[in-house]
């Protein structure tokens, strides 16, 4: 069936949604792991049935589960997460250094090609990979072993890797996010890996413009200009056209800069969107009003999308990983919000309605595009 | 045989339902049920304890016989009771939350 599959994870558990091309008509699966944080589930852009999702209590730790059949049925991997080596300190919220401390898994990536690699993101900031499907998990450990990660500190949300991409052109070469570390690139597989926050800015920290230390909230790439990425930073949102080596600011009118998700046309590449939040302090959409905001000159220039979103009363918040674009001709943008709505738009953001009203704080959204 | 009760989460993780039966080499200790039903239940590993130092997770609790044993040695022996089936032994997950 072509349409889309959008994949849901709450503090309560996943849910699968999905649709055909108009996007209006939806059937919905789930709570799978009921009870349990997901903070994440993605498919295997290889192989669109294999899904990867990330479950984890305070009380059981953390479990992947991993569906070979779109999400209509799961299977726990018994494969666990283990520093490799020494774990080495971060900083903590008082200047003192403290031990990484495995805690969950806020990202699964899998490989653009292979359905059996698929790369996760941890709090304490580390990145693992695993290429039997998640049964065995082995950590990229230079990052972790960087110069830099002494001085890492964690952000109110924990010390966490949520960011992970796959550029498409240069095998070799990946992005990650950790907050509050900032980004990071490695051209050789993980092996090697180095700061890139020049031109990053941030009151919060003692030097301003650091190497590290800057609190990235979500960075989105698309495949067709790998070297061009846009960023949502605590405040600012930001872009680059040289891989990261360089960033500037293009908030431009937004009605606040800070945020948390930000995610790109796909067919439009200088058309991006931002959930604006009104600020570090007050999670909630500026004036109660939820408003998608697009641009599309590739910043600097906004404009709020609100046909069918609340405009009064609304104080939820978007976290980082709850927004996706869809690939069709006409692309659907999703998100979701921490008081448990799904909305969709099938017509790159001019129009949206709700998928769903009631769920669990979301935590994630992916959609992929089935053809 | 050793009767073992896991709370609700990890039953569905492990997809059994009710107790669970087990055979336990040796001396019938906290560490020697938890190895044995690891073994039978791989997916549990890092779930009831850490995976890397084995020590108990923070909200996971050890009940039998009306006694709290989390806080005992892992290598104590359990009571009578437990070692000859006539109780179980409880895995909780810890009241916590709200």
């Amino acid at each position: 069936m072509s349409g889309v599959r959008v994949l849901v994870g709450t503090h309560k558990g996943a849910f699968v949604m999905t649709s055909d091309t108009k996007r209006k008509q939806w059937d919905i699966s789930g709570p799978h792991f009921t009870g349990w944080e997901v903070y994440h589930v993605k498919g295997s852009p290889a192989d669109p049935n294999r899904l990867y999702a990330s479950q984890n209590t305070g009380w059981f730790g953390q479990v992947v589960q991993r569906s070979n059949d779109g999400g209509k049925t799961w299977q726990a991997m018994e494969g666990k997460f283990a520093y490799d080596g020494e774990p080495g300190t971060h900083k903590w919220y008082d200047g003192s250094s403290r031990p990484f401390e495995f805690k969950r898994i806020w990202h699964l990536e899998p490989s653009l090609t292979d359905p059996d690699t698929v790369y996760a993101g941890a709090e304490d900031a580390a990145l693992f990979r695993s290429t039997d499907g998640g049964q065995n998990w082995h950590e990229l450990p230079a990052l972790r072993q960087h110069s830099t990660a002494p001085n890492w500190a964690p952000g109110a949300g924990g010390m966490c890797l949520h960011t992970i991409i796959l550029d498409p052109k240069h095998r070799d070469r990946m992005f990650v996010a950790i907050s509050a570390a900032g980004a990071f690139r490695s051209d050789d597989a993980g092996k090697s890996w180095r700061p890139i926050n020049q031109g990053l800015r941030s009151e919060g920290i003692p030097d301003p413009n650091a190497e590290v230390g800057h609190c990235v909230h979500r960075i989105a790439m698309n495949p067709s200009r790998p070297d061009t990425l846009f960023m949502q930073k605590h405040w600012d949102v930001m872009r680059t056209d040289d891989a990261g080596d360089s960033w500037r600011e293009i908030s431009g009118n937004l009605p606040s800069d800070f945020g948390f998700p930000i995610d790109i046309h796909p067919h439009e590449p200088e058309t991006i969107y931002v959930v604006p939040i009104k600020s570090d302090s007050e999670h909630i959409p500026p004036d109660g009003k939820l408003r998608v905001y697009r641009s599309r000159t590739g910043g600097n220039e906004w404009e709020p999308l609100t046909n069918g979103l609340p405009q009064s009363n609304c104080y939820v918040n978007i976290l980082r990983d709850a927004m996706a674009v869809d690939s069709l001709e006409s692309p659907g943008v999703y998100f979701g919000t921490t008081g448990g709505q799904v909305y969709a738009s099938a017509d790159a953001g001019d129009s949206w309605n709700p998928i769903v009203r009631d769920l669990p704080a979301v935590l994630s959204v992916e959609v992929q595009t089935l053809k | 045989m050793i009767r073992v009760v896991l709370p609700p989460h990890l039953r569905n993780l492990a997809q059994v339902k009710g107790e669970v039966e087990l055979d336990v080499q040796g001396q019938a200790t906290p560490q020697s049920v938890l190895d044995a039903l690891e073994s039978r239940y791989p997916v549990l590993r890092g779930t009831i304890r850490d995976q890397t130092t084995r020590e108990r997770r923070a909200l996971v609790r050890f009940f039998a016989c009306e006694e709290d044993l989390s806080l005992d040695p892992p290598d104590r022996p359990l009571p009578d009771a437990v070692v000859t089936g006539k109780e179980p032994f409880l895995i909780i997950g810890a009241m916590a939350g709200g």
